[in-house]
């Protein structure tokens, strides 16, 4: 399983790497995201500043819907699917593989975003390790409903429209947990404020990597 | 845009057959038939619905007394509660139940799917009643039409994750890749729900405890307004009960239609000799598929002057 994921992981990031798409449009479209909060709740610094939590996470659930589209389009083409299927790959790898590509494409997009976050709405970083926590764990819940949901909807024609609908109500617990994590990191809170919302994330991330690795192989079927 | 044209007038012939099939049994053409005893239950519950509500509305609005520090607004608790009650544990939880058996291969039926499909929607509307109902008492108890209260936002976001389903449904396919993807999608949903309503809750509460089934168990309201909450939910049940029945029934029906049409479509024109004999119009196997021979039916006249 861990080695079919690998390499699974391995053929998507390659094709990222070539394509450059998640660097070249994803990624600016979070920038993009957090110009637009900026026009919506500046110039003056304090909304931002107390505003710069939430709009982080949402920037990143916007752009997560992005790169699990990219994710699936890459294996919409030429039969991709199909070739996966027939290659006797393990579906569960196949799951954690394709998770495993889209939670590193974020993870770099969380880090170019934060340093937006800083920068444009003059956010001070204070409890580094509560950001860090916050954005592995998120990303990890994030990239397995993703793949999930971007699973299910791999053959349907009107997957643009219907991904974002199904996905985001799905990730909100992400979005209330990242952003009262991030608002202790940045406020210097102590960890016990931030203690249930990471047992959240955790619970959330074991649930859909959970399920995902037991229903993968089934939807690709009904798919 | 022809082919509809025919089989809406197919329709209107089948219905002046006399003998509705859904009624008399079904003979092998008409579309699948209910037992006498469905029909007979989905009436009875239906009349013990109206019934109900009648009796609550009638307990709720005139022989109960106002609050005495609510005053008339006490009534909506008659209704609120038990539109929630369905709406968020029953048709939800139905609805999970019956995706697994469906995904469940032991138990897997096409029952299941379009009960599923029909607890969702019936809850939908369930759900919106709730959050209208919350809607008018919380605007003159806490001054606002919407709290972002725990309760408030995770019945929000209930209905969102049920609209959710409800769309990824209307997508167009075979009914086993839509019922098994609904099933899915059921199954995530449900999945989440302890998980926003635990994140929903630490994120803000303000809404009065639960009034009948608190921890021990033992109601705070008391006397005739006590008995009406009650009826008021075993009313509602019964509405949901029987809209379910009647949405189930739809849901067949839309799945005979779906699968049938184009093949009577296609059979009246070929009896008009205008369309090729096709295998598929020979060998269609699956749902109950209208099977009247070509020459058992009339050629609307239009048609067949077109054909000449």
């Amino acid at each position: 399983m861990w080695r079919d994921a690998a390499l699974v992981a391995g053929k998507d990031l390659r094709i990222e790497a070539r394509s450059k798409v998640a660097l070249s449009q994803v990624a600016p479209f979070g920038i993009v995201a957090l110009g637009l909060f900026a026009f919506a709740l500046g110039p003056a610094r304090a909304p931002m500043v107390s505003g710069a939590p939430g709009l982080f996470w949402v920037a990143v659930l916007f752009s997560t819907v992005l790169a699990i589209q990219r994710s699936v389009s890459v294996e919409s083409a030429d039969g991709a699917r199909d070739g996966l299927r027939l290659s006797g790959l393990d579906p569960a790898g196949l799951f954690l593989g394709k998770a495993l590509a889209v939670a590193a494409q974020l993870v770099v997009l969380e880090l170019v975003l934060t340093v937006g976050v800083v920068l444009l709405y003059g956010a001070a970083v204070k409890t580094v390790w509560l950001i860090a926590a916050a954005c592995l764990l998120g990303t990890v819940g994030l990239a397995a409903a993703g793949t999930l949901y971007g699973a299910l909807s791999a053959g349907i024609r009107v997957r643009e429209t219907l991904l974002p609908f199904l996905l985001l109500p799905v990730v909100t617990p992400i979005l209330l947990a990242g952003t009262r994590i991030w608002q202790a990191g940045l406020a210097g809170g102590t960890p016990s404020d931030a203690t249930p919302w990471l047992h959240l994330l955790l619970a959330f991330d074991a649930v859909y990597l959970a399920v995902g690795v037991v229903v993968y192989g089934p939807i690709q079927e009904a798919t | 845009m022809t082919s509809t044209v025919v089989t809406e007038r197919s329709d209107d012939r089948r219905r002046g057959d006399g003998a509705d099939p859904a009624r008399t049994g079904g003979p092998r053409n008409g579309p699948p038939a209910l037992s006498r005893g469905t029909v007979l239950a989905t009436r009875v519950v239906g009349v013990a619905a109206v019934v109900g509500v009648a009796f609550t509305v009638w307990l709720g609005l005139w022989v109960t007394p106002p609050d005495k520090v609510q005053g008339n607004l006490v009534r909506l608790v008659y209704i609120h509660p038990g539109v929630a009650w369905v709406a968020l544990y029953l048709a939800f939880g139905l609805a999970a139940v019956a995706s697994l058996l469906y995904l469940w291969p032991r138990t897997r039926s096409l029952f299941w799917d379009r009960l599923a499909a029909a607890a969702v929607e019936v809850g939908v509307v369930f759900n919106v009643c709730t959050l209208i109902s919350g809607s008018i008492w919380g605007r003159p108890t806490w001054g606002v039409w919407w709290a972002w209260d725990a309760r408030l936002t995770s019945t929000a976001a209930l209905l969102v994750l049920f609209l959710g389903y409800m769309a990824l449904r209307r997508v167009p396919a075979e009914p086993e890749v839509r019922a098994k993807r609904s099933a899915f999608a059921a199954l995530f949903a449900a999945l989440d729900v302890p998980i926003v309503h635990f994140s929903v809750v630490w994120w803000k509460t303000l809404h009065q405890g639960a009034t009948v089934l608190n921890a021990n168990l033992s109601p705070t309201i008391h006397g005739s307004m006590a008995w009406t909450l009650l009826l008021g939910f075993v009313a509602l049940t019964l509405v949901f009960v029987w809209m379910l029945l009647v949405r189930y029934r739809i849901g067949v029906l839309e799945d005979w239609v779906g699968s049938g049409e184009l093949d009577l479509a296609l059979r009246e024109r070929q009896a008009e000799g205008i369309a090729p004999p096709t295998a598929s119009a020979v060998v269609l196997p699956g749902p109950p598929v209208p099977s009247e021979t070509p020459a058992g039916r009339e050629v609307p006249r239009e048609i067949a002057e077109v054909a000449q």
